[in-house]
Order: structure tokens, then C-alpha cells, then sequence
């Protein structure tokens, strides 16, 4: 375990010294001390490398990540794993606003409740929350998936595309196009698979499925151009 | 950007220690705002006595004698504390309408920042780390106490855009975020006959919660109708004679941090602004939701200027 500690050395030589880890590293565990809410930490990983954070982080931690495992054992700040590629993220408390936007793919675990804007345009990545999550989440989300093991805030997956949302709790409101959709056995597969991958004890049953109308203008054909 | 910090002590032995709490709290919240930086101090007061905290941009001229020369025309006894381009003047009574139309005829460029029986509201331009030398914050009591860091977007980089701004008696405002109906909403509270100073659109969502309360409504009544009024983004911390209230608009893009430990409830624009004070590891940490008002308070029966 190589310990890293954040206010002595540095953002700069974090991240600079885990960028320069081969796929072939011997030193796959790091471990983070005194992030003190700091923004970007780890940022841009690309090695199989387990990385745990000793605290709470800010802005866009994990932002960008490939192939990494990151934990961090606190609370997040706006943008974690925003733009993953592959890899996994897992944050033991809350989420600030925008987790996992955009992201390709990877898996973001969040064991706490995560804010406003969870996965909006998400592009691929499994996003699991065990809490509850904000308003405008999934907005325009386009390929991944989104479990939600508590409630979810208003205007649900508006102008959605193609994610799949499963929300176990109450749903305040649905965004422009989304709605509820049949729960069929392939869906509860990989609903089970994604709740065991998340580590959570939740029931697949007791899911919902939303996910897009398709009425919105764009998936006309006669409006493409 | 902006950044914005507040702290509530619960502990009254942690009061002596508030300015230099809310000082780092202000300095790490740097580089969301270092145009310029102001705070808001509920400190000591005179029970019915009345605070009136001046700016000068010629401390040296406009505060000599000051004291004697408004104790001479207003009857009533005056203490005067200077610090830096600031000077608090302490009444022991009378209607602060009589108080400015003494001050501005004494010193016409003097300007208030703030009135109250024990609020007190500091802000310059500069870095926070040097606004706060200069008002020597760090050594300052109170009970609590809000601050902001300022990266200007709406208007000009100048001391009376930055905040907190007084908003009535013993109330204060500061704001994360950017108001876009503010011009039009200048004109409507200028022709209701409100008193508004400046271009900035902060000053413009202070002077409406005046107005609102000026019509009656109390302060969480003033918060929750700016959620229709304003058009905009914001965090608006706000301060009160007995504590603080929180509001978010309802799309909350504007960051905002809370912490609750028995010592202290604080705010932060960002979890860096908190990790500093004591016992922040055991604190409840938590986001307060968009769209809806929080007050923590010392007063167990809050007044009607000041309950949700």
C-alpha cells in the first residue's frame, strides 16, 4: 500500500505520480490522506489501480477515470466520475450535484443520497445509488443504466434517450418524454446483476423501469435532416 | 462563482473565536471570489441601543470627530470604533432615519453598510486575506456570522457591490449566483420608493426582501416569494438578529454545503470551507434542497421579522 498524503505533496504530484502507473504497475493500492474537500483528486486514471480516499473530496473526483478503482470513504462534491470511460467509482457518502455526467461507461457506486443532475447525458456507465437522488437526474441520459435504491426528485429522465432508469422509492415527477415501462424478465436480470455489482440488498422486483417515449422531435424521422 | 460561508454557534465558548472560525472559512473560499470580500458579525450590542456600521474612502477626514458632531446633533450619547475605512458607531437610541439624514449631512460620502443593535457588516475590494487584515477580523467575538468572496459578474468590482448587504434592521444577505431580472425589478421597487444604490444585482434582491418586509410579510415569507420574483440563479444566505437562513432557487445550481454539529451549524459554497473546524468529522454533513427556506435560530420563539 503506497500512502499519498494530499496536503503535504500536492494535487499536482497526485495526480501526476498515479498517471505515471504502467497497466503492468506493482503498485496497484494507494491510498489518499487528508483530502480536505480538494478538487480533482484522481483525476484522468488510466491503470487497473485501487486508489482510496481518506475523506471527504470536492469538485470531480474521478473525473475521466479508466480502468481505476477509486473508494473514497467521505462525501463528493459536484462532478465525481464525470466523463468515466471504464473502471469503477464507489463513494461511501453523499454525492454532490452532476454524478457520473456524461459518462461512457464504468460503474459509479454511491452509498449515500446523490444531489441534483444524477447522470445527466450519461453515455454508457452503470450508475447505483442505495439513497435517494435529485431533480433533473438522467436528463438526457443516452445509453447506461440508473438504479435508484430510494426516491428520485422531479422532472425524471426528461429528453431521455435510450438509459435505462430503475427507481425502487417514489418518483416526484417525470421529466418531458419519460415514462414508467414494462419491468420484463431480461430487464430484472440486469437489474440483479447491477444490484449485486452495487452491493446493495435490494429486490429487483421492487423496482420500477422508466426510460423514453420516443415522441420527442429528434426521434422522427422526418425531422432528420 | 462567489463563495459564501456562515457559522452559527451553539457553543457560547466558541464565540470569542468566531472571526478567526469564519476568517479561514472566508480565506479558503479564495478562489471563488477574490475580487472582493465582506462579513457580517452579530457581535456585542446595547439592548435598545442602535449600531450603525459607516465606510469612508477617506477614513482619515470623514471619521475625525464624527462621534461628537452626531452626539451634538442627534442628543444622544455616541461611541465610535474605527477600523480601517470603517468606523461603528453606537447609538444609544434613536430612529435611523434621523441617524443618516445626520450622517449624510455631516459627512455626505460617508456610506452605511449596516444597522442593527449588534450586526456589523465589513466589506472592501481585494483579496480576503487582506480584507480581513485590514478590518482585523480574526479578533472579533460574536455570536455569528455570514461571509462572502466576490467574482463579479453583473456589475462593477467596487466596495458597495460587495457583499453582505444590509437589508433591514439587524439583516443581511449575501448571494452565490447571478439575478437577470434585476434591472426591471430596480425600477419597480425605485417607483415603490426603495432605496437602491448601486447596478449590482445582489443590492436589488436585498432591497426586494426589504420591500416585502416593508409590506408585512416576515423574512421566510420575503425568501419564499423571491423564489417566484427573482428570475436568476442563487444560493442567498441571509442573516438574522438570532441566526441564519438558507434558500436555494429551484434548479440549485449554485453549490451549498451544511454542517450541524451541538457546537455549531455552518455553511459552506463548498466542503473545503468546513474542514476546519472542530469535530467536522463527526458533523452531519449535508446539501440543503433547492427551493426550500432554512432558518437555524437562538431565539426558541423567533420574532415576526424573522420566523419561516
Amino acid at each position: 500500500m503506497q500512502t499519498f498524503d494530499l496536503e503535504a505533496q500536492g494535487l499536482r504530484a497526485l495526480n501526476a505520480t498515479l498517471h505515471a502507473q504502467a497497466s503492468d504497475t506493482n503498485q496497484t493500492a494507494w491510498e489518499v490522506v487528508n483530502p480536505r474537500g480538494s478538487h480533482a483528486i484522481a483525476v484522468g486514471l488510466d491503470a487497473p489501480i485501487e486508489v482510496t480516499v481518506k475523506g471527504s473530496t470536492g469538485y470531480y473526483c474521478g473525473g475521466m477515470n479508466k480502468q481505476a478503482t477509486i473508494n473514497v470513504h467521505g462525501s463528493v462534491g459536484p462532478g465525481v466520475a464525470e466523463n468515466m470511460v471504464s473502471g469503477t467509482v464507489v463513494i461511501e457518502g453523499d454525492a454532490s450535484q452532476y454524478a457520473g455526467a456524461t459518462a461512457h461507461g464504468g460503474t459509479l457506486i454511491i452509498k449515500g443520497n446523490a444531489s441534483s443532475r444524477c447522470g445527466i447525458s450519461m453515455k454508457g456507465v452503470d450508475i447505483i445509488v442505495h439513497g435517494n437522488i435529485g431533480h433533473m437526474s438522467a436528463f438526457m441520459a443516452q445509453s447506461g443504466n440508473l438504479v435508484v435504491c430510494g426516491d428520485a426528485g422531479d422532472a425524471l429522465g426528461d429528453s431521455l434517450y435510450e438509459a435505462r432508469l430503475f427507481v425502487r422509492g417514489s418518483v416526484k415527477s417525470l421529466g418531458a418524454d419519460c415514462i414508467e415501462k414494462e419491468m420484463r424478465p431480461e430487464h430484472l436480470e440486469i437489474l440483479r446483476d447491477l444490484l449485486e455489482r452495487g452491493g446493495c440488498d435490494a429486490k429487483a422486483e421492487e423496482f420500477k423501469r422508466y426510460g423514453s417515449a420516443r415522441q420527442l422531435y429528434n426521434f422522427n424521422i422526418d425531422n432528420a435532416y | 462563482m462567489c463563495g459564501i460561508v456562515g457559522l452559527f454557534l451553539k457553543d457560547k465558548s466558541l464565540e470569542p473565536k468566531l472571526g478567526d472560525m469564519l476568517t479561514d472559512m472566508l480565506i479558503t473560499m479564495t478562489d471563488r471570489g477574490p475580487d472582493s470580500a465582506g462579513i457580517a458579525l452579530y457581535g456585542a450590542g446595547e439592548q435598545g441601543g442602535m449600531k450603525v456600521t459607516a465606510q469612508s474612502n477617506d477614513p482619515g477626514a470623514d471619521f475625525a470627530g464624527l462621534d461628537t458632531a452626531l452626539a451634538e446633533r442627534l442628543g444622544t450619547s455616541v461611541s465610535m470604533t474605527v477600523r480601517d475605512t470603517h468606523a461603528v458607531l453606537q447609538m444609544g437610541g434613536g430612529q435611523f432615519d434621523a441617524i443618516r439624514a445626520a450622517l449624510s449631512d455631516l459627512r455626505p460620502s460617508v456610506r452605511i453598510m449596516s444597522r442593527g443593535e449588534t450586526l456589523e457588516i465589513y466589506k472592501e475590494v481585494g483579496l480576503p486575506k487582506d480584507v480581513a487584515a485590514r478590518f482585523d477580523l480574526r479578533g472579533m467575538s460574536g455570536t455569528h456570522g455570514i461571509g462572502h468572496t466576490r467574482m463579479a459578474t453583473e456589475s462593477a468590482v467596487t466596495t458597495m457591490g460587495a457583499h453582505p448587504f444590509n437589508t433591514g434592521t439587524d439583516q443581511c444577505l449575501v448571494h452565490n449566483g447571478s439575478l437577470s431580472n434585476h434591472a426591471s425589478l430596480r425600477r419597480k421597487l425605485r417607483r415603490q420608493g426603495v432605496h437602491v444604490e448601486t447596478e449590482n444585482d445582489t443590492e436589488v434582491g436585498a432591497a426586494y426582501l426589504t420591500w416585502r418586509m416593508m409590506q408585512g410579510a416576515t423574512l421566510g415569507e420575503a425568501l419564499q416569494s423571491s423564489l417566484e420574483d427573482l428570475d436568476g440563479f442563487f444560493t442567498f444566505v441571509v442573516g438574522t438578529k438570532d441566526g441564519f437562513g438558507v434558500v436555494r432557487d429551484p434548479i440549485a445550481c449554485k453549490p451549498a454545503v451544511m454542517a450541524e454539529t451541538d457546537r455549531y451549524v455552518a455553511f459552506g459554497s463548498e466542503y473545503r470551507a468546513l474542514v476546519d473546524l472542530p469535530g467536522i468529522e463527526q458533523a452531519k454533513v449535508w446539501e440543503p434542497e433547492p427551493a426550500t427556506v432554512y432558518f437555524w435560530s437562538h431565539n426558541a420563539a423567533p420574532t415576526m421579522h424573522e420566523a419561516a
